[in-house]
């Protein structure tokens, strides 16, 4: 079923089934063993099913179930989520075909029922699949309405309603740019939302002014259409579609007032009919859907039909709920239960719109003098709140913003409740109690709840690891790591599983040794050492020299050592490529659904009108879903495709715009204020000075990122303080902070020293990036790293060592000869092109 | 197995050592990534890891091993099997080098399983 609302106004007087519960019909009417055949595979038909078997009287019945569909069972309201990739399809399959084996049900997949004999009581399939039944369930679902127009058999046009048609939309979103949504309810929004994401170009027609009018008020729909515009949603609203133009594709959707759009991709998304024409062959009772009793019965007494194909006294049903609510009536009156009965109630809808909130349930707005409207309207925060009160009780809401209450007023509207003395309160929602805020002392283990979340990266609670621990007899935290997946990815909870590791298993896993990984005994330190004692140039030198396990190492250490040989032989070592995270590899940042993400440097956080206007040229040619401003003062362009990269950066180049290295173990940004050439507090030239260190520090290769950020006075808007290194400039010169870091482990930079000119600012930084290089473990950024060997020994290297400061400068900047190149302008240039293009398509030889 | 069930995608050469690339089929079909060893053997897998779908052809190949880049979930390149204690698997393409030219074998009515 669809998760859009399809109550339509009845056409006809509503013919009222509930007389036929005077049927009195028993299990003992039933043979022993009796035949249940379930016409549909879908979430009404095995909802039944499962509500069916947990009933004693399921057990008699021998369930054949026929799917039009080639899948098992799944959830179709999740095919936005899949669209929109915030979900996969293995994720949405309710029942596996296990289930169908382990409860005996026989499944007959892609193979449509198309008749029913009521006299014989036997329904047949395409394939000439004859099964006799004893008790029938009718559960096909809806179809979805087409517009009269031409063009519709056009290769191109789709529904959005099964997974063969997300299949052709996903396909499309591939090699083609422009779509074309036609209906803006629920499910042509959350279609149109899925191709953005996928970066199409996406129009939206919609026939009435505003959009989800069933469910928004005016009011609530303008500002869903708004924050949709602003992420890129074209909407052409009062639009009716005349016609889709195309020759043997489609090629464009024509409008009646003459308006043309562009389309490689038409969706049609304008509503659902109840599937009803098999029940009608079979003679059965029908109106606009098939008619049933509030015991779920037909008007043949042996057959069922539960879903969005039934009409139940006047209405029909396109939201879940209620079809919830109608498979367990269902599921119990084959049972044998014969008091069960279907009652429709108040309904809510929410979208799926990633960081779009809308709720809405009942009435849209007062019906007469004697309602009541209470609105809260915020609109530089985006939140609109309506409340419709009729005679001391709510009757409806429509949430814009922020819903977190939805379900409470839905509460409220459902138990009728008097709201009377709530009521100049009501619109401001549920009053939580206040978080308690955490404090800093040691955590009791023992005492918290299982469910609490260690690990946010892979969503592992504190019980999960707690019972890995304990039942897999685990004593190491790459053990744990392995199990659980907790502080598997960025690794800030690391600390967290070590001490929950200690409290369940008594292990302390900080005292054992922290090696470069399984492949070998050495520690980071002896590999570093190694490398440079014995002179050692090659990864398969190294691991020659401390007896690795494996021969070519793997994907932990292998880009451990690439980077130590690097850093040791510049000039000498060849980086490998084959050595290196994606994101490194190809100088861009993957993203969860497999495309990049593109950030160009802004020296300092400084940019020109020409500048700003290739990124926007870009992000228009190459249709980037995205665009935004990142934390480090600089433009991260979110949804590139990988064939594009190399364009992209062509294109940004031609405006001398070069890689950010956003993706990088490397110098990131350099955040700076305007300092005093315009601000009237400044001391010194914040920015100029940045923009100094960034063209001496940018392309090197660091142990982790690296970030900088420059403050013109103590005020320090450029949050100096959490940076690598930070400094802040004071009228008599500049104070030099490090190891700061922000993030989840707050950091705050230790003092290294007050110097009074900018060539000492850049000596120093110059060496603090080298000792930090030379010395840091792969992967640690250099808040731990001063963590570990303390403020005072980077200030005995840096500060009280004045030559060996010098030397470490120098060898910094001989090496940043090597590096100083843009990765961006070698691959615009056709270096590496093979690895941003797939091998040719394989085509005709498979048509 | 038929003859012209197999199709020649190109020469050994086109993909990295140590590495791999996508092939796409112009059917709407899963893309396969077709790794090489640093040995010059070669695999081809559905490029979709079982944990997310993160794209295999993107991870670091080591020994007969690649490493997901989304979350880091070890795949058997010679069965796509996942690396224990992780469980799944990623379809695995059978696939043969005939005079330095690779052939992955893609019957039709395979494609038409994958798409």
């Amino acid at each position: 079923m669809a998760n859009t609302n399809l109550i339509l106004p009845s056409p006809t007087p509503s013919p009222n089934r509930s007389d036929s519960m005077y049927i009195n019909d028993d299990l003992a009417r039933l043979p022993p063993v009796a035949q249940l055949v379930v016409i549909g595979n879908g979430m009404a038909a095995m909802r039944t099913v499962e509500e069916l078997l947990k009933h004693e009287g399921g057990k008699r019945y021998r369930i054949t179930v026929f799917g039009a569909e080639p899948h098992v069972n799944y959830n179709r309201i999740m095919l936005s989520s899949v669209l929109a990739g915030d979900k996969q399809l293995d994720e949405i399959v309710i029942n596996p075909r296990e289930w169908y084996e382990e409860n005996g049900i026989r499944l007959i997949t892609g193979d449509e029922v198309t008749a029913i004999d009521r006299d014989a009581r036997t329904v047949t399939s395409a394939n000439g699949i004859c099964v006799p039944y004893d008790r029938l369930l009718i559960a096909t679902g809806s179809k979805p309405l087409a517009p009269r127009i031409p063009g519709l058999e056009l290769p191109g046009v789709c529904a959005f309603r099964d997974i063969a048609d997300v299949d052709k939309m996903l396909a499309a979103a591939r090699t083609h740019r422009h779509a074309v949504v036609i209906g803006g309810g629920l499910l042509g929004l959350e279609a149109a939302w899925g191709l953005r994401q996928r970066g199409m170009s996406v129009a939206l027609v919609h026939l009435m002014p505003t959009l989800m009018e069933r469910q928004l008020d005016a009011a609530a729909g303008q500002l869903l259409q708004r924050d949709l515009d602003r992420r890129g949603i074209a909407f052409f609203t009062e639009g009716q579609t005349k016609e889709i133009t195309g020759v043997d594709h489609a090629e464009s959707v024509l409008l009646e007032d003459g308006r043309e759009i562009p389309a490689d991709l038409v969706v049609l998304a304008i509503g659902i009919r109840p599937r009803i024409e098999l029940a009608v062959a079979a003679g059965l009772e029908i109106n606009r859907g098939i008619v049933v009793g509030d015991d779920m019965r037909t008007s043949d007494p042996l057959i069922f039909a539960v879903g969005e194909c039934v009409e139940h006294r006047g209405q029909v049903f396109g939201l879940v709920a209620p079809i919830w609510d109608q498979a367990k009536v269902c599921g119990a009156r084959l049972a044998g239960d014969q008091a069960a009965i279907f009652a429709s109630k108040a309904l809510s809808t929410s979208l799926k719109i990633t960081g779009v909130e809308v709720f809405s349930a009942g009435a849209l707005m007062a019906a007469d003098e004697s309602d009541e409207e209470i609105m809260l309207r915020d609109e530089s925060s985006g939140v609109y709140k309506k409340i419709v009160l009729r005679d001391g009780r709510l009757v409806g809401v429509v949430l814009y913003g922020h819903v977190v209450d939805g379900q409470w007023y839905l509460k409220l509207m459902r138990d009728k409740e008097d709201v009377s003395a709530l009521r100049e309160r009501l619109v401001f929602g549920k009053v939580f109690a206040e978080a308690e805020s955490g404090g800093a002392k040691a955590v009791d283990y023992e005492a918290m709840p299982d469910d609490t979340q260690i690990c946010g990266c892979n969503g592992v609670c504190k019980g999960d690891i707690v019972k890995a621990i304990r039942t897999l007899k685990l004593t190491t935290l790459s053990e744990v790591r392995a199990h659980t997946k907790a502080s598997a990815s960025c690794g800030q909870c690391t600390g967290q599983v070590e001490e929950i590791l200690a409290y369940a298993a008594g292990v302390d896993a900080k005292a054992t040794k922290k090696t470069v990984c399984d492949c070998t005994e050495a520690d980071h330190d002896e590999v570093r050492a190694a490398i440079r004692t014995q002179q050692l140039k090659s990864m398969d030198a190294v691991r020659a020299a401390l007896a690795w396990k494996k021969p070519e190492g793997c994907h932990k250490c292998r880009p451990a050592l690439n980077y130590y040989l690097l850093c040791e032989w510049p000039g000498e070592y060849h980086d490998d490529a084959s050595s290196r995270f994606v994101n490194e590899r190809l100088h861009a940042n993957i993203q969860k659904d497999g495309t990049y993400s593109v950030v160009p440097r802004m020296w300092g956080g400084l940019t020109t009108p020409a500048e700003l206007h290739a990124i926007a040229d870009v992000a228009e040619k190459f249709n980037i879903p995205t665009v935004k401003v990142t934390g480090g003062q600089r433009i991260d362009l979110l949804g590139v495709k990988k064939e594009d990269l190399p364009a992209v950066w062509s294109d940004l180049g031609q405006a001398g715009l070069v890689s950010g290295h956003a993706y990088a173990k490397g110098l990131r940004t350099v955040k700076t204020c305007v300092g005093k050439e315009w601000c009237r507090f400044g001391t010194q030239d914040s920015t100029g000075l940045g923009v100094k260190l960034e063209k001496m520090c940018w392309g090197s290769w660091t142990p982790h990122k690296v970030k900088f950020a420059v403050s013109g006075c103590p005020r320090n808007c450029a949050e100096a303080s959490i940076k690598d290194l930070g400094v802040i400039c004071i009228d008599a010169g500049y104070d030099l902070l490090v190891g700061g870091n922000g993030g989840v482990d707050v950091r705050v930079t230790d003092l290294l020293v007050r110097v009074s000119t900018e060539d000492e600012v850049l000596q120093y930084a110059g060496a603090f990036m080298q000792l930090y290089r030379e010395e840091a473990h792969y992967m640690e950024r250099s808040a731990p790293w001063i963590a570990r060997v303390g403020i005072d020994y980077v200030k005995r290297r840096l500060v009280e060592d004045a030559e060996g400061r010098e030397q470490l400068c120098q060898r910094f900047l001989y090496s940043q000869t090597f590096a100083r190149i843009d990765p961006w302008h070698e691959r615009a240039s056709g270096a590496a092109a093979a690895a941003f293009q797939p091998l040719p398509e394989l085509a005709g030889a498979l048509a | 197995m038929n003859a012209h069930d197999w199709k020649n995608i190109g020469p050994l050469e086109s993909i990295p050592r140590s590495g791999s690339r996508r092939l796409c089929l112009r059917q709407a079909g899963r893309p396969i990534a077709v790794f090489r060893t640093r040995d010059d053997e070669v695999f081809a897998l559905i490029d979709e890891c079982p944990h997310k779908r993160g794209p295999l052809s993107e991870g670091i190949v080591s020994g007969k091993t690649v490493t997901c880049p989304l979350h880091n979930w070890g795949i058997a390149l010679d069965s796509g099997e996942a690396v224990a204690p992780d469980e799944g698997r990623a379809g695995s393409i059978p696939l043969r080098v005939v005079d330095g030219n690779i052939h992955v074998y893609l019957p039709e009515p395979a494609v038409e399983a994958i798409a």
